[in-house]
């Protein structure tokens, strides 16, 4: 009882109140400094970062408390979390907080920790971070609950099993890992009823740990609330198609954080209407992200968490801006499939045909369509040691690319949380170089 | 006449050309780099400046890794720019540019009217470019002048695997220390290093028939041999292959 009023306290009143005294902070310091001259090369910075801050914020701050309030789960970012929402589930996504610790150039000293303990350097350093994270008990969130159950979804890698029978094994909890046959063409009914089948199961299990019944209602409104966000996502990113874009493809990795941690709550929904209202009045008053923009570019692959503020500058200074990436458009492109009527087979539907599960084929099409919608005059494709599944075939994507989208490409190699693999100069040079191949500078 | 300059500030080498409107070569110099790049370049525009009379007037234009440094500079390019550029001048037909210098290797992929077409250049470390062969020779006590020769003395070569330059270098240790005679290792290691650049170039070098040479280890004539065998045609090496990317900066002038 106290640790759940602990866990509402910190959600409903501690959070918000930090929230607003770090909005009056800031008005303050604002109040008090001379008012900073204008970004040279960006435009003003989005309002909803700000809110976006206070969203994490409270998600992490309760999360402190949940267990031992409300059931706990740990999942990978491609897992149906539709299923959990009705049992009242606080939801933790290792990943996401591996990216925190990305962005705040944590990731290696993390890594380290689980080398030590024997993961290979070549295993991912999502894996190797949040392993390491919970090996050493540091971490940037302050403390993440310990969980219930474990559950992972093979729809973004094959690691992801690997990764979480260790947890298991360490912390000493159940996993569930739900297949998703890799898609080589057009999915099929055989692939849908397997995986709704293994749904089916593993929300009965989620029941059975949160002690609560089944409410195929309750799911079918949760599955309504994540079909509407991934449709505000899909708005929100669309709006970059306006030039100059109002936002770039690195800002909307670090939005990404509420469509893949909160999916189907309704605060998720509300942030992004927040957010694509906003875009919307950049796009009306011909606001760009970056001032000067001349080339647009898409991204290939997770980003290099670390060096967003340096590509970003590096970007900028020369006129060039990403205005989407395939990772963050992946969150929109299943939208229509959701359906709340029927929400364990289509969610079945959505999670089996996540990109990354399918053909290179499928791939070079959808960046294709990408290229077109967006007015790409060219495409970075982040060659990430880490994430193997994402990363193989893009020599080949690069080339076909080039070819069939009269574009030009560029493979960059980097890692997106282990700086220990990233050649920042040789890296930096060769995306210099091929931004001089434009010409006009 | 107006005087232009190009600087390339290498990771092992700093040259500078300066030319005039034409393009032609009016001087160039050369140096090992020095840590302090910025006195370096400074002082070696100045000495460049005066040699060609430029009475301190002439447009400036870096190149290479220590390119941000040259504060004289009016402008600062990317080596694949000024390679692909300098090379075009000299050569003056579209092809693939291998530059094989201290510690990257650039693949370039020049347009019938010398733009860039692609590029790649290796990845996390310097296995395929002239520091590999730097150390091994260093430590097989062969200099440079002695490799051609050697090269063509030895049958077969020996065979050497790793990738690593340090890995490399006790795997030719162990060779030698086996009663491997020294040509068959210097005829191996070009070997080795040319299937490196090979595999990287792979598909920038397909349907392509003129592929040219710079960088420092172009004067190599044994390197020149063992990639054209590689490649599978003759690699034709560009005049004063050191210099090919300060002479595209100073025409970027």
């Amino acid at each position: 009882m106290l640790r759940r009023l602990q866990y509402e306290g910190a959600a409903r009143v501690v959070a918000p109140a930090l929230a607003t005294g770090l909005r009056a902070q800031r008005r303050l310091r604002s109040w008090r400094r001379p008012k900073k001259e204008p970004s040279e090369w960006f435009g003003p910075p989005l309002r909803a970062t700000y809110r976006l801050k206070e969203v994490l914020t409270r998600h992490y701050l309760s999360g402190r408390y949940a267990d031992g309030a409300v059931p706990v789960a740990w999942v990978t970012s491609g897992f149906p979390i539709e299923l959990l929402r009705p049992f009242g589930y606080h939801v933790v996504y290792p990943e996401n907080h591996a990216a925190m610790c990305g962005v705040q150039r944590k990731g290696v000293k993390l890594a380290q920790v689980a080398e030590v303990w024997g993961l290979s350097q070549d295993t991912c350093g999502y894996a190797r971070c949040d392993i390491g994270s919970f090996l050493s008990g540091n971490t940037p969130a302050g403390r993440l609950p310990k969980p219930d159950i474990l559950l992972a979804c093979t729809n973004i890698c094959q690691t992801v099993v690997h990764w979480y029978r260790t947890l298991a094994a360490i912390l000493k909890v159940p996993v569930f890992v739900v297949d998703t046959p890799f898609l080589s063409g057009d999915p099929d009914e055989r692939t849908e009823t397997y995986v709704a089948e293994q749904l089916e199961e593993c929300m009965q299990l989620c029941a059975r740990i949160a002690g609560k019944k089944v409410d195929r209602k309750a799911l079918g409104r949760v599955a309504q609330r994540s079909k509407e966000a991934s449709e505000l996502w899909g708005e929100c990113l669309a709006l970059s198609q306006a030039e100059p874009a109002p936002w770039t493809g690195f800002e909307q990795f670090l939005h990404l954080g509420p469509i893949v941690a909160m999916r189907g709550l309704p605060e998720c929904n509300a942030y992004y209407r927040e957010l694509r209202d906003e875009l919307r009045e950049r796009v009306k008053h011909g606001i760009g992200a970056i001032r000067h923009e001349r080339f647009r570019l898409l991204w290939d692959n997770l980003p290099i968490w670390y060096e967003l503020r340096s590509l970003s500058t590096l970007l900028a200074e020369v006129g060039f801006t990403i205005v989407t990436t395939t990772y963050s458009y992946g969150w929109a492109e299943t939208a229509p499939l959701f359906d709340p009527r029927d929400p364990i087979v289509s969610a079945a539907r959505v999670y089996a045909r996540v990109f990354i599960n399918r053909s290179l084929d499928f791939r070079l099409e959808m960046m294709k369509k990408l290229v077109n919608t967006y007015s790409c005059d060219g495409a970075i494709l982040h060659s990430n040691h880490s994430c193997k599944p994402y990363s193989v075939g893009q020599i080949d994507l690069a080339d076909r690319l080039a070819k069939e989208a009269s574009i030009r490409t560029l493979l960059l190699d980097g890692d997106h949380i282990d700086m220990r693999v990233h050649s920042k100069e040789q890296a930096e040079g060769r995306l210099a170089a091929f931004m001089e191949s434009f010409g006009g500078l | 006449m107006t005087i232009r300059i190009g600087i390339d500030v290498g990771s092992t080498t700093t040259k500078a050309v300066a030319v005039d409107d034409s393009g032609r070569v009016l001087a160039r110099s050369i140096e090992p780099g020095d840590p302090r790049i910025a006195q370096q370049a400074q002082r070696m525009l100045e000495a460049l400046l005066e040699r060609v009379g430029g009475g301190g007037e002439a447009s400036i234009v870096a190149t290479g890794y220590g390119r941000k440094l040259v504060a004289m500079a009016g402008k600062k390019r990317t080596e694949i720019s000024c390679h692909a550029l300098g090379a075009f001048h000299v050569m003056n037909r579209p092809g693939v540019l291998i530059d094989v210098g201290g510690q990257d290797t650039k693949v370039i992929r020049l347009n019938s009217d010398g733009s860039v077409a692609d590029f790649v250049m290796n990845d996390k470390c310097a296995a395929g470019t002239g520091r590999f062969l730097e150390v091994i020779l260093a430590r097989l006590g062969v200099s440079w002048d002695e490799l051609a020769d050697r090269y063509a003395s030895a049958d077969p070569p020996v065979q050497i695997s790793s990738t690593c330059t340090v890995f490399a270098e006790s795997e030719v240790i162990s060779m030698l220390a086996n009663g491997q005679p020294v040509d068959s290792v210097v005829k191996g290691l070009h070997i080795a290093l040319s299937d490196r650049i090979v595999s990287m170039a792979g598909r920038l070098l397909m349907g392509v028939e003129t592929v040219l040479l710079s960088g420092g280890v172009a004067s190599n004539s044994a390197m020149v041999a063992a990639l054209s065998s590689k490649v599978g045609k003759p690699v034709a090496v560009v005049p004063e292959p050191q210099f090919v990317g300060a002479l595209g900066a100073a025409l970027l002038g």
